[in-house]
């Protein structure tokens, strides 16, 4: 797909250095959408969740949502910002069929927070402070399918589709400042200050803050300079990289690119990206020039948003805990170890583990589940973990079976399996591939009785006291149930059968 | 009396409160007024020298709406003395406010055939009180015009001169209550829209204070400075109707959320002792035609008389007030007409030739759409909103915007009301300015400041100018949310004036029926 010529990362951050500049896309999870009372809802049938005022009829007039003001506002609180007293929304002007009004309503000149800082830790626990720029309200457009064309995208298309049913979803835009001095933890800081970003929205509870469902949107800005000079290059913006994984690549790609353009005396040309998570590469947007004339003005339908010292820090006191502390604090409630929760926070399953926690498991089981079995599969799959849909209840389940001794912790790994291939609940797989371990003590003490006389030498040593070689029988047994005897009760069987007390 | 106010001819010259009482009375029923209205409007609206003050009709509704009211009403019980003052008494709907079961065009090609999927808060409460919609009123496109000559439907005559223009944008609202096809219209006014017709129609014309009354299905023109308000023949009228439409509406953010002050109880107990009328240096003297001077002086006079006191007061910063004005109209309106483009709703036309894009189609749909003064416009608002020009124009403009809304703060000090010609001149011929867009603009001059600031205007009939022997406006201005005042000092002054021409200056227009039969057979 991409034609571009690459550095080695290596050989890129030895000639140069990165500057990164973020701008994340929250949408809000209110009943109703920024400007009108229609459901804010996700997944519905298209053009369903829409009144007249989301489709631009003609006489129509927004009204600011008051929960969406309020959430902005927690968002500015939680990455440290200033809280404007008085603020306005804009119109932002421009042609285009997914945007009702041709223009969108937005925040301008008048961020409702600004001037911020968002500490974010690496992997090894660096913590790298991003400062914010600002965190401004405007609403979402409406969703393009651009349809007949081979690739999906407007060229070559033959006509477009379009659903309102995300036009007027409140969003919270923040914008970094430019961020210097990443070097070539660059691509990982990208990732870290994204993940930062979205754990804090789903913290406060505004955002449902999944990325895949494009919830929580990055646009990345790279640019490069040589070393030591101040002066920033000329940056590209890759539009809409959605998941953390494709944040990091989408940078560390950039990075790549830039260099060799750089490399081969061309200018970068200032544009911006599209991501393309199949061969991870971007390729050339539009051209995007600062001189973009969106004629803003102070949207006249809106009176201006006043946000008293009062009620801001009444909000502040409704905050929850900082995720840096409820880290601290989860650590403790587990019991894991340092290595242990550093692996889980960098395997990025910390909420995965508290709502299997939630859900019923214990602090062992659930990091046994999601680090033992979850993160190698999503690996695999090429995937955030949290993206293969796998359930608390599911884990709960799982572990139950093994507990009571329904299954074995082999089995229960496939019946995962099973679950993520969509084949039913746990109960029907174990049912349905005949995984039940088995415990009708007739069939095993047959087994038992083949093993004992197969072996009859070990069945006299642990006669005689020593219960420590009962592993060559309770091998037996297995082999020849194929794995589907409850090991435990196996053990139980022998030594009854050869009057032994452990 | 009775008995000829309640013949069809007469039915249709009561005011809604005479009408409202009638029907209370059981004298009358809405469905005979509301029919007496659509048979006036049968008679005088339509054909080549027809008023043409309507561009749909809604008979259907109307009189089923009216039937609903006169079977309540002998029913009786709770639900009867429950229905509001002015039940059965139809109504005009100017057809820039969207209308569910009706047509909505805002005078364009481009919303030909639209149907509004949901009414006006204003259209709401004017079903709430069961009120017959008699129809849509003709109006310049998008408002755009003060002349109702710029209408893609053609424009509406004024019914004391049939080759006179009934002002703009609201001419079709002003001149179907001034031919008795409506006692009482909806308007808009952004820069006098609703006064000035009333001015040049010798009808009584509100623009209330900004927020008064929900903007809510009212398609923007200017958002910051329009308004929706009564168009009617009396004061009282005025107020009963400002009354019924006005009050806070959550669905629009610039509406004010206290609630309406008693109107029609300062229209009844209208008072100017003592009161302090002041005249606007910078709105009448030069530029203003001599009979509407006479006129002014002559309401200025019988106000004196009345006991109020006329004092002088300069706005000094109205001079720049109608420049301002047409940099920040063109401005909103440049950005509320993008959403016209062919794509969800209205009138789509594709390209000839070339290349089927969106844009391209937009591109067609506008061109052929949008007449010329809405292209004037939007391209004059596209331009001062651009980067390196927005300081300079915009910005600029909003500045003038404070400083006329200081001019108001310092006049108001000094006087409870203020006072000026509504209009410049009288009805001019149809024709005469359409092609010098700076003269049509100059005939809001009294007008646009009230916008500009948000306090409210009145237009009353003045009398008849002598040169012409045409309608002239007074326009009385009050502070912001007093528009209490308006009506008490414009109920006051209407009765001064008509005891002086012994009824109302209506009943001095020429027979329009007449006057058609006539000329149709002439032209035979």
């Amino acid at each position: 797909m991409s034609t571009d010529t690459i550095l080695s990362f290596e050989e890129a951050m030895e000639k140069y250095d990165p500057v990164l500049g973020f701008e994340v896309h929250v949408e809000l999870n209110t009943k109703t959408k920024m400007f009108s009372s229609a459901p804010n809802v996700f997944g519905d049938e298209p053009n369903t969740n829409v009144n007249e005022v989301d489709l631009g009829m003609p006489g129509v007039l927004p009204v600011v949502n008051k929960t969406a003001i309020e959430s902005s506002i927690k968002i500015g609180l939680a990455l440290n910002c200033k809280i404007a007293e008085y603020c306005r929304f804009s119109r932002k002007q421009y042609f285009y069929p997914d945007t009702p009004k041709n223009f969108q309503t937005s925040q301008y000149d008048e961020p409702i927070a600004y001037d911020g800082y968002l500490d974010v830790e690496l992997e090894d626990g660096t913590v790298f402070r991003v400062e914010i720029e600002r965190a401004h309200m405007e609403e979402d457009a409406g969703k393009l399918t651009h349809m007949g064309g081979a690739t999906g995208r407007i060229q070559g298309a033959d006509f477009s589709l379009v659903d309102y049913n995300r036009a007027g979803v409140p969003l919270v835009e923040i914008v970094t400042k430019p961020i210097e001095g990443a070097g070539s933890r660059a691509p990982e800081l990208a990732k870290a200050y994204v993940a930062a970003v979205r754990e804090i929205v789903k913290n406060l509870g505004v955002s449902d803050a999944k990325m895949e469902r494009g919830n929580v949107r990055c646009d990345a800005n790279v640019s490069l300079r040589p070393h030591g000079r101040e002066r920033f290059g000329i940056r590209s913006e890759t539009k809409n990289v959605n998941s953390l994984r494709a944040v990091e690549h989408a940078v560390r790609y950039e990075i790549q690119r830039h260099a060799a353009v750089l490399d081969s005396g061309e200018p970068v040309i200032q544009e911006t990206r599209h991501w393309h998570e199949d061969t991870r590469t971007t390729t050339s947007g539009r051209a995007k020039s600062d001189a973009d004339d969106y004629r803003y003005f102070p949207e006249p339908d809106l009176v201006p948003v006043v946000a008293s010292r009062e009620w801001v820090e009444e909000l502040r006191a409704t905050l929850p805990e900082p995720p840096a502390e409820r880290r601290k604090r989860l650590k403790a409630d587990w019991g894991y170890s340092d290595l242990e929760f550093r692996d889980v926070v960098n395997a990025g399953v910390l909420d995965e583990i508290e709502e299997t926690i939630a859900a019923g498991a214990t602090a062992s089981v659930a990091r046994k589940w999601w680090m033992g079995e979850i993160v190698g599969r999503a690996k695999a799959a090429d995937v955030d973990p949290g993206q293969l849909g796998v359930q608390p209840a599911t884990i709960v389940e799982l572990s139950k079976m093994v507990e009571a001794g329904k299954i074995n912790n082999k089995m229960a790994s496939q019946v995962l399996d099973g679950v993520l291939a969509g084949e039913g609940t746990p109960e029907e797989i174990v049912e349905k591939r005949g995984l039940a371990v088995v415990s009708d003590d007739g069939a095993l003490l047959e087994a038992i009785d083949a093993a004992l006389a197969a072996q009859p030498d070990v069945a006299e040593k642990i006669r005689g006291g020593k219960v420590q070689a009962i592993g060559a029988i309770v091998g037996g047994v297995m082999k020849a149930t194929r794995g589907q005897a409850d090991a435990g009760r196996v053990r139980e069987l022998i030594l009854e059968k050869l009057g032994v007390t452990a | 009396m009775s008995e000829q106010n309640t013949t069809a001819e007469g039915l249709i010259r009561l005011s809604a409160a005479d009408l409202a009482e009638k029907l209370r009375a059981g004298e009358v029923t809405a469905v005979e007024v509301t029919q007496a209205h659509l048979d006036r409007i049968a008679a005088v609206d339509g054909g080549e020298r027809g008023v043409n003050a309507y561009l749909h009709v809604n008979a259907e509704e109307a009189l089923a709406v009216a039937a609903e009211v006169d079977a309540i009403r002998a029913a009786g019980g709770a639900e009867a003395e429950a229905l509001h003052y002015l039940a059965g008494v139809p109504i005009a709907v100017k057809d820039l406010i969207v209308t569910v079961g009706q047509p909505t065009t805002a005078g364009s090609k481009i919303l030909e055939g639209w149907h509004s999927p949901y009414d006006a808060t204003v259209v709401e409460r004017l079903r709430a009180a069961r009120m017959p919609i008699l129809g849509k009123t003709n109006l310049d496109e998008f408002a755009m015009g003060s002349s109702t000559e710029h209408s893609a439907y053609g424009p509406t005559r004024n019914p004391w001169d049939l080759d006179r223009i009934p002002g703009g944008s609201g001419g079709g609202s002003a001149a179907a209550v001034a031919a008795f096809e409506a006692p009482l219209a909806l308007g808009t006014d952004t820069g006098g829209s609703i006064r000035q017709p009333g001015a040049v129609t010798g009808t009584v014309g509100v623009k209330p204070t900004y927020g008064s009354v929900s903007r809510y299905g009212a398609i923007a023109m200017a958002s910051s400075l329009d308004q929706i308000g009564p168009v009617t023949r009396t004061v009282l009228d005025s107020a009963l109707l400002h009354q019924v439409i006005g009050g806070h509406d959550p669905r629009d953010s610039t509406s004010l959320p206290e609630p309406l002050a008693d109107l029609v109880a300062a229209a009844k107990t209208g008072n100017v002792e003592g009161l302090r009328i002041g005249i606007i240096k910078e709105l009448h003297g030069e530029g203003y035609q001599a009979g509407v001077e006479n006129r002014f002086n002559e309401s200025l006079q019988l106000l004196k008389e009345a006991g109020a006191e006329i004092v002088e007061v300069s706005c000094p910063n109205f001079q720049y007030a109608l420049g301002a004005y047409y940099l920040i109209m063109p401005s909103e309106a440049s950005s509320n007409l993008a959403k016209f483009d062919g794509v969800r709703y209205g009138l789509r036309v594709l390209p000839e030739e070339g290349p089927m894009t969106i844009e391209r189609v937009m591109g067609a749909t506008r061109a052929a759409g949008f007449g010329d003064e809405v292209k004037r416009r939007i391209i004059l608002g596209t331009y001062a909103l651009s980067a390196g020009y927005y300081d300079a124009y915009y910005g600029s403009a909003q500045k003038v915007r404070t400083l006329v809304q200081r001019d108001f703060e310092a006049a108001f000090a000094k006087a409870d009301v203020l006072i000026s010609p509504t209009a410049p001149t009288t009805a001019f011929r149809l024709g005469e300015k359409l092609d010098d867009p700076l003269a049509m603009y100059l005939n809001d001059v009294a007008t646009i400041p009230a916008n500009l600031a948000g306090v409210p205007g009145l237009s009353l009939p003045g009398g008849l100018a002598d040169e012409d022997g045409l309608p002239v406006g007074i326009q009385l201005l009050a502070p912001a949310r007093e528009d209490a005042r308006l009506y008490r000092v414009g109920a006051v002054l209407e009765s001064l004036l008509e005891a002086k021409w012994g009824g109302p200056l209506l009943a001095q227009a020429p027979d329009l029926a007449a006057a058609q039969a006539l000329e149709a057979q002439e032209a035979k």
